[in-house]
């Protein structure tokens, strides 16, 4: 201890302390930080494009993900077009036979009912016109039956007998 | 540019002009000298701070020649007093300066009377006066070539940043060393929301700690670390800085540690009191304890060649020595790594944010 208090020597001790702390001012103004900082923007460089390069990746892998999602839906939304197009297609064929079949129906209902209509009528000119001719022919046979008065009595008290058993 | 280096490169050759200049050889030349003791001088020197550069001595046929070159003395003595060092002549005179005697005796500066007398007491300390002195010494030049070595590498190296995200030249070697201690020691230890503010520090104090270390091994340099004013001042700088940017809880945890009964609070505020000096003590002891032990050992290691002057001894020395500053060039990053770590650690406890009470 007492060659180490021997050993010391102040004018070395303040010339230490002088150099070393104009060395820390001076590479600290002209040295470390501008290297620090130069090493701490390079790395930050670093890091950004190795972060760019990952999202540039991932981006990639989203477009390619998305592609394939669109692929998928456009093919989906094609087979529904096609279904639905089809579907459409038998609607309309089914509709026009529907209809086909009740216009069909109709025309021969009312061509039936026309048939029928006809008929009556033939029908009722047919009962008119036998009426008539009866009538006629009545009128004929009674006219020629009513000709003697002779006949005309016998008749009437035929009726008459009738008359008083009904 | 051009002219700035060429600028620098006048004054610097300027100011390291060698001086080459006779010293008095101090033993008889006719006598041989002992290997030993003057190794073991030499070892000293080389860990000891020092008035001069000492580069290298030769020796001629009467005279020991050393080649150095000289650096300033700046004492406080009634004022700043200053002249070079050469005058002392590495301790053998004595300079008269503005009327004062100044005597270099053991690597320090006394004041003394004309003859250099040195007055002693009973138990062999100096009695003579001591001005504070401020020189430039060995390892002020070290510390202040080491401030320009940093300068210069780190701002190009900042430069090299400005165009481009990649740094280039050195930047791309000392790089990964400063993000290491951002994302290793800074980080871990002194959490995400603080750490910036300290980077400055521990950065500096870990590139200034091994290359200070790595000029210790060098030959010429003697070592900065191995200094206690050195490391002391890196660990009062550590614990300043704990200090000031220490937040309530920590201060909470030394006088008032919460979740203990009160007398145990009473007990344990002087011991976490004295703990948080302990921590920059220690780690100015660690410093210096390292590199001198590491350069102790690797100066003996190194000493024995020149004792031993066979092949086997010298080769085996060489062969250890060698593997020895293999070693201390680890221990040069590693105790500069150590540092910078537990001060990171020390200022995450400082700025630590405790949620829960316990």
């Amino acid at each position: 201890m007492e060659k180490l208090l021997n050993d010391f020597s102040i004018g070395l001790f303040f010339w230490q302390t002088l150099l070393f702390v104009i060395l820390v001012f001076f590479l600290r103004k002209y040295a470390w930080k501008p290297i620090l900082n130069a090493v701490e923007e390079r790395e930050e460089g670093i890091k950004n494009a190795l972060d760019s390069a990952e999202k540039a990746k991932e981006e990639m892998e989203n477009l390619n993900a998305d592609n394939e999602r669109i692929l998928a839906e456009a093919r989906l939304e094609r087979d529904n077009l096609l279904r639905e197009a089809r579907e459409i297609k038998n609607n309309i064929i089914n509709e026009a036979k529907d209809l086909a079949n009740t216009e069909a129906d109709k025309i021969l209902t009312s061509a039936k009912e026309q048939i029928n209509n006809e008929k009556m009528k033939a029908v009722t000119e047919l009962k008119n016109s036998v009426a008539d001719l009866s009538i006629d022919m009545a009128t004929m046979v009674l006219k020629s039956e009513l000709k003697d008065a002779n006949k005309q009595k016998e008749l009437v008290s035929e009726a008459l007998k009738e008359a008083e058993l009904n | 540019m051009k002219i700035k280096t060429t600028i620098l490169t006048l004054v610097f050759s300027t100011f390291l002009s060698l001086y080459s200049f006779a010293g008095e050889s101090p033993v008889n030349s006719t006598v041989e000298r002992d290997v030993r003791v003057e190794y073991g001088e030499f070892k000293n020197h080389h860990l000891l701070d020092n008035h001069s550069f000492k580069l290298f001595k030769y020796e001629t046929d009467e005279k020991t020649k050393y080649v150095s070159f000289p650096l300033p003395i700046i004492l406080w003595d009634n004022g700043v007093q200053t002249f070079l060092s050469s005058r002392f002549y590495f301790g053998k005179k004595v300079v008269e300066h503005n009327g004062s005697f100044y005597k270099l005796y053991h690597n320090k500066i006394y004041k003394t009377d004309k003859l250099g007398t040195i007055n002693y007491d009973e138990n062999d300390k100096v009695l003579n006066e001591m001005p504070l002195d401020f020189s430039i010494t060995k390892n002020v030049v070290l510390i202040l070539i080491c401030l320009v070595l940093m300068l210069v590498i780190f701002g190009r190296m900042a430069k090299s940043y400005k165009n481009n995200p990649i740094p280039t030249g050195i930047g791309r070697l000392l790089e990964p060393i400063v993000l290491y201690i951002r994302d290793d020691i800074a980080r871990p230890n002194i959490g995400e929301k603080h750490y910036k503010r300290y980077m400055s520090f521990l950065l500096t104090v870990f590139f200034f700690i091994w290359i200070v270390n790595l000029f210790g091994l060098t030959p010429i340099g003697s070592n900065v670390t191995n200094n206690i004013a050195v490391t002391a001042s890196l660990a009062i700088l550590t614990y300043l800085i704990t200090t000031f940017t220490a937040n309530k809880s920590y201060w909470g945890h030394i006088f008032w540690m919460p979740g203990v009964p009160v007398p145990m609070k009473i007990l344990l505020a002087p011991i976490e009191l004295l703990g948080t000096i302990i921590k920059p003590f220690s780690l100015m002891i660690r410093l210096y304890a390292n590199i001198t032990a590491g350069h102790v050992v690797l100066m003996s290691i190194l000493g024995l060649i020149f004792i031993f002057k066979n092949l086997l001894g010298g080769t085996l020395s060489f062969g250890l020595a060698f593997a020895l500053s293999l070693l201390e060039l680890l221990v040069c990053a590693l105790q500069a790594y150590i540092f910078t770590m537990l001060s990171a650690l020390y200022f995450g406890s400082a700025v630590e944010e405790h949620h829960d009470e316990h």
